[in-house]
């Protein structure tokens, strides 16, 4: 006996298909939906604040007169961030994965902090804020300064760059940890010559990626107190600053309507920005291509 | 400065330990005594017992899953790198416990090299490679590095080969060639034990044979232990033969016996194919 009746499957095959058909549509419209959402928000953006966009923006303060309104103090004040925040969060959350990944023991005590870093991933940036604000702000008193502002940004972008650079150490083939270890090298050793030259270009796209979003990140600020209106440039990570989310905040919140086309003109800086630092990223990993 | 001298541990090992007492077998390069090995509740070696003898070829046979790997990763102490491992008995190299509470595995391994199953050169440049063992242990001078890369080379039966490519990535070349380069890695740190662990298994004919003919070579300068599941390889180029059951050492004797007169009923039926 049969138990594949063929005329019977040509016979449902029709009902297959259609159903084939209703999904691929389903998903391509889902696909569709955000590039739509997406096109929209770059269209209206860029046609606000194109009209705005000079040299001159770039070059001046902020001001009451939308004319004359700049996004020097924040352009500038956004880089001094990344400056603090970019290595802190870096070494610190390389220094954990490496911790993590090569140094424990596989115990319950190393299960539950890698569980619980995953976790802290997904906490909202405000409870950041209101830590940072707790900690360095207030406790350590370094008032709303670049440097308690980049210190609370890098506790924020923290977990995701532990959790890509530990994804980045773990796809280190365990043949080259053993060649290494078998010629007679300390740990030290394989980690420095071995394993970071092979996992850097997956820590580096992480870390920028997470750097790039704590360069759009406006809450923390906000908690801690940064100011929106600076008309000087700070001198060093003591001073205090503005980032670009807060004055882009700042304009659009503004009665007057000259000041939505400012701030869609801010909103095209900080897109830029970000485009770059994303191309930077896509960079490192063609560049340094794994070859194993 | 002579290439030869450059990590100066050949003359350290020598019959006479630091301590002035004799060293116990001569040509004893190890001595395996009572070695039990357990991978958390597997007790993978039990109760190995096996001399192994100075520049000669020793074969390591028996079907998969044995033991075969985890006793060659004993003898290097790499087998430590799983966490479960728990090890009693003795291993005598040179006369010296290499579980000793004072015995650097980094020591040990510079003077027990190893090559492995699958050819895993560094991602870097052919040279880098081969430097790489030499730079760990603090030579940074470039001539002499230069001198080390193509004795190994050389050594390997490779120079020929990929003397005008040494900058290339490793990657570049065949898989055969990369385990000849693996072979020349190991040599650059200057054992006195070269451990392999199927070496030729990834690798097709004519380089297989390539590297038996490397082995032959290398065992006039150096004590060489090879796992293999291929039985007439171990009869071509091995000295001496373990069979391996079970975790257990069932057979060591000369090739020859093995191969032709086998005293246990289980090691002729491998050999002769009947499973495995
Ligand atoms: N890393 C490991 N963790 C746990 N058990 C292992 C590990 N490696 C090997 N074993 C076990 O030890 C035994 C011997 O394995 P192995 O030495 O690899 O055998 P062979 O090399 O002879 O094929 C097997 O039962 C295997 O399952
Ligand atoms: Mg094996």
């Amino acid at each position: 006996m049969r138990y594949i009746e063929h005329d019977t499957v040509v016979r449902r095959m029709n009902g297959r298909m259609v159903v084939n058909t209703i999904f691929k549509s389903l998903f391509l419209l889902a696909t569709l939906a955000a590039l739509m959402a997406l096109v929209i928000l770059m269209y209206q953006i860029v046609t606000q604040g194109i009209s705005h966009l000079s040299f001159s923006f770039l070059t001046n303060f902020a001001s009451r007169f939308p004319d004359q309104a700049g996004i020097k103090a924040a352009l500038i004040g956004s880089i001094w961030l990344m400056a603090v925040v970019a290595p802190t969060s870096i070494i610190l959350g390389v220094g954990s994965a490496l911790y993590l990944e090569e140094y424990a023991k596989q115990n319950r005590i190393t299960t539950f902090i890698r569980m619980n870093i995953s976790n802290l991933a997904g906490v909202p940036s405000i409870v950041f804020g209101l830590l940072g604000l707790t900690i360095f702000v207030r406790a350590l008193a370094l008032g709303n300064s670049i440097l308690a502002a980049g210190f609370t940004m890098s506790l924020l972008i923290l977990p995701v760059i532990i959790v890509a650079s530990q994804e980045a150490i773990r796809s280190v083939p365990g043949e080259l940890r053993d060649a290494s270890y078998g010629m007679g090298a300390t740990k030290w050793q394989t980690i420095t010559k071995i394993i970071l030259p092979a996992a850097i270009p997956g820590i580096l796209t992480g870390s920028i990626l997470a750097l790039s979003r704590a360069i759009g990140e406006t809450a923390p600020l906000i908690v801690i107190g940064v100011p929106v209106i600076i008309q000087f440039l700070p001198a060093g990570v003591m001073d205090t600053f503005t980032a670009l989310p807060m004055q882009i905040y700042d304009w659009s919140s503004r009665p007057q309507p000259e000041f939505q086309q400012v701030a869609a003109a801010g909103i095209i800086v900080l897109m830029v920005v970000l485009l770059l630092m994303n191309s930077v990223a896509v960079i490192i990993r063609n560049k340094f291509e794994k070859r194993y | 400065m002579s290439t030869s001298h450059v990590l100066d541990q050949k003359s350290k090992t020598a019959g006479y330990e630091a301590d002035g007492s004799l060293a116990s077998a001569a040509n004893s390069v190890y001595e395996t005594k009572q070695l039990n090995l357990w991978y958390g509740a597997n007790h993978a070696l039990k109760n190995i017992e096996l001399d192994i003898k100075e520049n000669e070829v020793t074969a390591i046979i028996g079907p998969s899953g044995c033991g075969k790997s985890t006793y060659l990763k004993t003898l290097n102490r790499m087998v430590e790198l799983v966490p479960s491992v728990k090890t009693s008995g003795q291993i005598l190299y040179r006369g010296r416990n290499i579980f000793d509470g004072d015995y650097g595995v980094e020591e040990l391994r510079t003077r027990v090299g190893m090559v492995f199953q699958k050819p895993n050169p560094f991602p870097k440049s052919i040279y880098d490679n081969i430097a790489y063992g030499p730079r760990i242990h603090g030579i940074k001078n470039k001539k002499i590095l230069d001198e080390i890369v193509e004795k190994s080379l050389r050594g390997a039966a490779i120079w020929d080969e990929v003397k005008d490519r040494l900058t290339e990535n490793a990657y570049s070349i065949s898989g055969g060639q990369q385990q000849r380069i693996c072979i020349a890695r190991a040599l650059a740190i200057e054992p006195d034990v070269i451990l392999m662990d199927e070496p030729t298994s990834a690798l097709d004919p004519i380089s297989t044979l390539k590297i038996e003919e490397l082995v032959q070579e290398l065992k006039k300068d150096y004590s060489i232990i090879i796992v293999t599941h291929n039985m007439q390889q171990a009869a071509r180029i091995s000295d001496r033969t373990a069979f391996f059951l079970n975790g257990e050492v069932i057979e060591y004797d000369k090739t020859d016996t093995i191969f032709s007169n086998p005293t246990d009923k289980r090691t002729e039926d491998y050999i002769s194919g009947r499973f495995g």
